[in-house]
């Protein structure tokens, strides 16, 4: 980064009016740039600040919205009975399941960097269940990991063990779903990977010649080299994470034994009990089954502003792995 | 309580977003003075159907085009309740909308989602006398009739014919006490001691299983006179359904109930486990019969009356909810979507049509008198039940009666830890008072 002393900056002019070329280009910049801010201004910008004015109103869509004051935050934090078990959940999937992904994906990346033979086929079995729509994917595994007829509990079974219920037991539901996501992580596997094999070999020869044993190296070489990719990994893992919906809903339609079309994906959001009962499907819920729109948008702005904190945590916590004096 | 005056900015801001994004208040401008001697055009028709029954809709349409020839019916099948509400408040041109839920009554009428027909029906001189008056009841809210019935639903108790005769059991049971002894008769276990077969399940959120559908068995309050406040936890007949209940679970183990139950086939496919022989007794609905017809037509079953607790039920009583339609705020063509409204609301063979089609209960009297109805003795106790006087239904709330889903989420979690049920019952009623005056007066 170039810095500039006091004394520099006294000493530099005020920057001359730009020419008739400059502003030429200026221009032409901003209308090319045009069409990405207007997207900007009309999707983002627009619905944030809507969603920040509605949340101070009771409004169903239908309606002029009625200004309530803080009335949607105070149920919000005191009252609605169902946000402390929705957030405690969500706050579950961001501590276990982005962790889990994340540490899976690193060392089934750096066992396929090694792969002498076969690498191809390996890298894509691993890559192949991230293709697979999520939908059908939770549809499997729910069959997969059904107490009574799955697979999985009949050859426990074989050996003497009694498993669990899976989706259909309060205590193991997260879980199947992060068995679920660990299944699925083909996606951040192949961008570590990709990662993996940009770690320069010297490094790594240096190193052995110094005495370094692995645990050194994937601790002073490895993670700094890869720690973009594993900020990148985090940061929008927590994103997702904050939003997970379609896993949870699907699983508990099916699990539940209700699942049908046209009868509302309201009804079995949770199940079993309040188990997968996550953030959004409570805010889904108000919008679209009770709708309270007013309220859903409070619940929005507050998802909003524990994003932005908990990116700005998760962003300090990665940078810690970059190697001292390598500067972005 | 004194008003606090709302900040300029934020009003400024309200009104602002109000313009831009175009959900200013519009009020329907009613209809003509005079119904008109000629209908024509094309009107829309979204509805929840599929498949199958979605084809008996188009039948029923059918007979509307072959009425008013110049008149068209665009139909949408597949639509639920949420996809309705962002169509029209997305300012989509539904004229005709209809919704599997009564729940929606309350939020459909008090936001204007659906037009209110007091005007239409007095213009048009329309008899609401043949529709039942729960039916009459659960299709307005607060004095404002935005919807009319197409078809209802009530719950009885249906039970596998030989299973109760190889068990020597000659009636089905009548009383809450005789279910459980029949349930625990008939349920059979594997050598490792799961279950083989289920009498009756008691999980609470098994199938239909639902406080909406059980309230019969005990004739359950829901809320007071003005809608605002919960009448279940207070209720001594409630708390005493729940005991029953949970005392039926912890005979024959939550976990043991909960892994046979996830291991049956999906409530509507032809894997039903009732259908499948699996669950021998269960309260289900009066659609039933036409799933087991055409998915399981060997099976033989029977229905009877909801059983019920002495000291509060009333047998021979059923809850009755069912589909409601409405014409949607925007309407492109209103006199057309009244006219197809009032056909499939109030022409009794067309109710007796999509009765015989659907097997769902007609909603005009006429139309259950009818010898054209297709009643075997089974569907008739679903008939009669929705004749019974004391049939009831769940009262619609502004915000979709999600009380009905805050009673199910305790309940579901009592059926498994238990604990003190007095204060979870008053934990419930404040949780459903706070939710109702979080939607407002």
């Amino acid at each position: 980064m170039v810095t500039t002393t006091p004394a520099a900056r006294v000493r530099r002019r005020a920057p001359a009016p730009p020419s008739g070329t400059e502003r030429r280009r200026r221009l032409v910049a901003l209308a090319m740039l045009a069409p990405v801010l207007a997207g900007l201004a009309v999707f983002f910008v627009y619905p944030l600040l809507a969603s920040v004015v509605y949340s101070f109103t009771r409004y169903n869509q239908l309606q002029s919205p009625e200004f309530v004051g803080l009335l949607n935050y105070r149920f919000l934090f005191t009252k609605d009975p169902q946000i402390g078990v929705a957030a405690l959940n969500t706050l579950w999937f961001v501590v276990i399941l982005v962790p889990v992904r994340i540490v899976t994906a690193v060392a089934v990346a750096g066992l396929l960097s090694r792969a002498r033979s076969a690498a191809g086929f390996w890298r894509t079995l691993f890559y192949l269940p991230s293709l697979v729509p999520s939908v059908a994917s939770v549809v499997a595994f729910v069959f997969l990991f059904n107490p009574g007829t799955g697979p999985v509990n009949q050859l426990l079974r074989l050996i003497g063990i009694e498993g669990p219920l899976w989706f259909n037991d309060p205590s193991w539901s997260k879980i199947s779903l992060v068995v679920l996501g660990v299944w699925v992580m083909g996606d951040l596997m192949i961008i570590f990977l990709a990662a993996l094999l940009d770690v320069p070999k010297e490094l790594y020869e240096a190193a052995s010649l110094d005495g370094a044993g692995g645990p050194r190296q994937f601790r002073h070489i490895t993670l700094p080299t890869i720690s973009p990719v594993l900020g990148f990994a985090a940061v929008t893992g927590v994103i997702a994470a904050l939003q997970y919906f379609t896993e949870a809903a699907v699983a508990s339609a099916v699990a539940s034994g209700k699942a049908t079309v046209g009868g509302g994906t309201a009804a079995s959001l949770g199940y079993p009990g309040t188990s997968l009962l996550t953030y959004t499907e409570v805010l889904y819920v108000r919008g679209f089954a009770s709708f309270q729109f007013g309220y859903a948008s409070a619940m929005a702005v507050v998802l909003f502003v524990i994003t932005a904190v908990l990116l700005v945590l998760t962003i300090r916590r990665v940078s810690v792995f970059r190697a001292k004096g390598i500067s972005s | 309580m004194a008003h606090r005056t709302t900040p300029r900015w934020l009003a400024a801001a309200v009104a602002a977003t109000v313009i831009i994004s175009g959900c200013a208040d519009k009020t329907s401008a009613g209809p003509a003075g005079k119904a008109p001697d000629h209908l024509a055009g094309t009107v829309s028709l979204w509805h929840f159907f599929n498949g199958k029954n979605a084809g008996v809709i188009k039948a029923a349409v059918a007979g509307f085009e072959q009425k008013y020839p110049d008149a068209t019916v665009e139909i949408h099948d597949g639509q639920d309740d949420e996809k309705l509400q962002k169509a029209i408040s997305a300012g989509q041109p539904i004229d005709v909308g209809i919704s599997y839920s009564t729940a929606i009554v309350g939020s459909f009428c008090s936001s204007g989602a659906f037009q209110d027909l007091a005007s239409y029906i007095k213009r048009d001189n329309v008899s609401l006398d043949d529709i039942p008056a729960a039916v009459r009841d659960y299709t307005q809210y607060d004095g404002k009739r935005c919807t009319l019935p197409v078809l209802a639903d009530t719950t009885a108790l249906l039970y596998n014919k030989a299973a109760l005769a190889a068990a020597g059991i000659t009636t089905p049971p009548k009383t809450l006490d005789e279910l459980e002894t029949v349930g625990l008769k008939l349920t059979s276990y594997n050598p490792d001691g799961s279950i083989k077969q289920l009498g009756f399940n008691p999980l609470v959120d098994f199938y239909e299983n639902a406080p909406g559908h059980w309230a019969p068995m005990i004739d359950g309050p829901w809320l007071s006179e003005d809608g605002t406040t919960s009448r279940i936890g207070t209720s001594p007949a409630w708390k005493a359904l729940i005991q029953w209940q949970k005392a039926y679970v912890d005979k024959i183990g939550y976990a043991k109930l909960k892994t046979f139950t996830s291991g049956l086939g999906q409530e509507f496919s032809a894997d039903n486990a009732f259908q499948k022989g699996k669950v021998l007794m269960e309260i289900d609905g009066e659609w039933r019969a036409g799933y087991a017809r055409d998915q399981a037509p060997t099976l033989k079953y029977g229905v009877a009356p909801s059983p019920v607790l002495p000291a509060f039920g009333k047998y021979g009583a059923s809850s009755i909810t069912g589909n409601v339609a409405g014409i949607g705020k925007g309407a492109k063509n209103p006199e057309l979507a009244w006219a197809l409204l009032k056909y499939l609301s109030t022409d009794t063979d067309v109710q007796v049509l999509m009765g015989n089609g659907l097997k769902n209960i007609p909603t005009l009297q006429s139309a259950l008198a009818s010898p054209k109805l297709e009643a075997s003795p089974e569907y008739k106790v679903f008939i009669d039940s929705a004749k019974d006087p004391n049939t009831k239904t769940t009262p619609a709330t502004k915000d979709g009666a999600s009380y009905l889903t805050t009673f199910l989420t305790f309940w579901s979690r009592y059926q498994q830890n238990g604990g003190d049920l007095d204060q979870q019952l008053k934990k419930l009623d404040e949780d459903i008072d706070n939710a109702i005056a979080l939607a407002g007066p």
